[in-house]
């Protein structure tokens, strides 16, 4: 039995397909980004090393910090959206009747592809046409905005199906772990004269931290990564003002041609990335983690 | 709860579940209208007359091309990054071998990866093999990104089954082949379902890949394939509204027969960070 199961040969035969895949398709391209990041070049032709030149140009490149900064603000929204759908998830999962049929309808914007999703909000956008506005002058509002076209507010604009899209997906998870707390619990704490408020702040919320902390993460961390919806939404326009590292990276290395700081700009993104994801889950993590 | 607090969280329900609805039903309403009725009618009206004619004009004008690349695009990634998972999976959860832990570990780094960081130097990689504009290309990388998190999916379901069928199948004499392909695979066919139904959400829907590594109409998938055609019908609505809705209905048809699957696999994607 052990001799069958641990034959190398056999393991190799299983392993080495997917392991070769991810070290040739993943990790050998990340440590080449960094790499390319010392060069300059322009994707086709002969590579020149140029040492930090591009890391330092990439750190003391205002448009780079801009986009950084998009980022972060997607980051904070994305974050304070979770109070949204932990606010809905504890209503559903207080004995709601069709709350499984509602968390469903609730996801299906989820199933959507991003660029599906861009193409229907520009629509809902539209200026003239769109059915936002179409509401607003029904309202009586005169001349409402055109979403996209404000460098002040376009990035709000597109937030806005970002939190739609994703809203299906945390309440689906906060959902889980609410039903996961024993009900005895909750009948205890009814029985001893708890209001549902009191309930849900003193005894729910504190049994699913733990789900709450790695929402946090995944919010943060897919913020700094978004791309699809933007680039297909506004391209990061009018002018930069919806601009954000990866779609900064990608026009630099796919619209200009500039492969060398392109490169660079996508390590500073795989670094930065790296750096948060640690740092919030140190500021996250905690040992006094409660048990039921 | 009294009776009025439960409506009142009924009617915030009700109101979340149209926000989230709306929007699409919208679409599915100016899909079916012409520019005249979308521009002077009411938003919310019912089409006077369904202009199917809508769908059958993108359809032809190259909508469906799209459409069959993104289905055999996504289901040749499919059935590749299942079995190439289920393979690791076994040899890892399974097999006794020291460095399983180790390459266990290089897979679940895999699901913190930001891929526009790797795109460069794999678009350079593809150019050097003439893979770029080739759909190889893309089904090698859907493959290589959905391993970690496919894996991921089914590692739990792996640890759960007994040694017992191993023992019992090599005390036969069954080989590793015969165990793992007859034995072990069929037995993971509900959790096999779940990364089926994720992998194939995932690789219709992406975009970036394609965007970057195909040029021609003929090899493109849905999501960019739409892109251009929407330039194209800049300002016909129904025409707009028609490409989208047959790009995301593969996707809602799914969801609709197998939701508790998708709801599953969703929720077990939760840890890709």
């Amino acid at each position: 039995m052990n001799k069958v199961m641990s034959n190398k040969l056999m393991i190799a035969l299983y392993v080495l397909p997917a392991l070769l895949l991810i070290a040739i398709l993943i990790f050998i391209p990340l440590i080449l980004t960094g790499y390319y990041g010392l060069m300059d070049w322009n994707g086709i032709g002969t590579m020149e090393f140029i040492g930090l030149e591009n890391y330092i140009n990439g750190l003391q490149d205002p448009k780079f910090w801009e986009s950084a900064y998009h980022s972060f603000l997607l980051a904070v929204f994305s974050t304070l959206s979770l109070v949204i759908y932990l606010a809905i998830s504890l209503i559903l999962a207080s004995k709601i009747k069709g709350a499984d049929l509602l968390r469903k309808i609730y996801l299906i914007p989820m199933l959507l592809s991003s660029v599906a999703i861009a193409q229907l909000w520009i629509k809902v956008y539209n200026p003239n046409n769109g059915i936002l506005n179409s509401i607003l002058m029904g309202l009586g509002v005169e001349h409402p905005p055109a979403w996209l076209a404000e460098p002040s507010i376009v990035l709000y604009a597109i937030f806005i199906p970002i939190l739609w899209q994703y809203a299906g997906f945390y309440i689906l998870i906060y959902y889980a772990a609410l039903k996961n707390i024993p009900e005895s619990l909750i009948e205890a704490a009814k029985i001893d004269g708890a209001t549902p408020l009191q309930i849900a702040y003193k005894i729910k919320l504190p049994l699913i931290m733990g789900v709450i902390k790695v929402t946090i993460v995944l919010a943060i961390v897919g913020s700094l990564k978004y791309f699809d919806l933007i680039y297909v939404m506004t391209g990061g326009g009018p002018n930069g003002a919806s601009e954000v590292m990866a779609s900064y990276m990608y026009k630099l290395a796919f619209s200009t041609n500039d492969f060398g700081y392109g490169s660079a700009i996508g390590f500073l993104l795989l670094i930065i990335t790296l750096i948060v994801t640690v740092i919030i889950r140190k500021l996250t993590a905690s040992d006094d983690e409660l048990q039921y | 709860m009294n009776r009025i607090g439960y409506t009142v969280l009924y009617i915030c329900l009700g109101l979340v579940a149209l926000f989230q609805i709306f929007p699409i039903v919208w679409l599915f309403l100016f899909s079916l209208k012409d520019n005249r009725e979308i521009f002077s009618g009411s938003p919310f009206a019912l089409p006077s007359e369904l202009k199917w004619e809508n769908y059958a004009k993108v359809w032809e004008g190259g909508i469906g091309i799209y459409f069959f690349n993104s289905v055999w695009i996504t289901g040749l990634a499919i059935i590749l990054t299942v079995l190439l998972a289920s393979m690791a999976t076994f040899a890892i959860t399974r097999m006794k071998w020291k460095l399983s832990g180790f390459v266990l570990g290089l897979f679940m780094v895999g699901l913190m990866i930001p891929i526009h960081s790797a795109l460069i130097p794999l678009f350079s990689m593809f150019l050097n093999v003439n893979l770029i504009d080739h759909p190889l290309s893309i089904v090698i990388t859907y493959t290589a990104y959905n391993l970690p998190i496919t894996m991921m999916i089914l590692l739990g379901f792996y640890y759960t089954l007994p040694r017992e069928i191993e023992e019992a199948a090599i005390i036969d004499g069954s080989s590793i082949h015969r165990l793992f392909f007859q034995i072990i695979l069929p037995m993971t066919t509900p959790i096999m379902s779940t990364t089926v139904i994720i992998n194939m959400i995932y690789n219709w829907n992406e975009f970036v890949f394609v965007n970057t590594f195909i040029s021609s109409d003929k090899y493109k998938t849905l999501t960019v394939g739409i892109q251009n055609f929407i330039g194209q019908y800049m300002t016909d609505w129904g025409a707009i509204g028609a490409t989208l809705i047959i790009s995301v209905l593969p996707i809602l048809l799914a969801f609709i027969f197998f939701s508790n699957k998708v709801v599953e696999g969703i929720s077990s994607s939760a840890v890709k960070g």
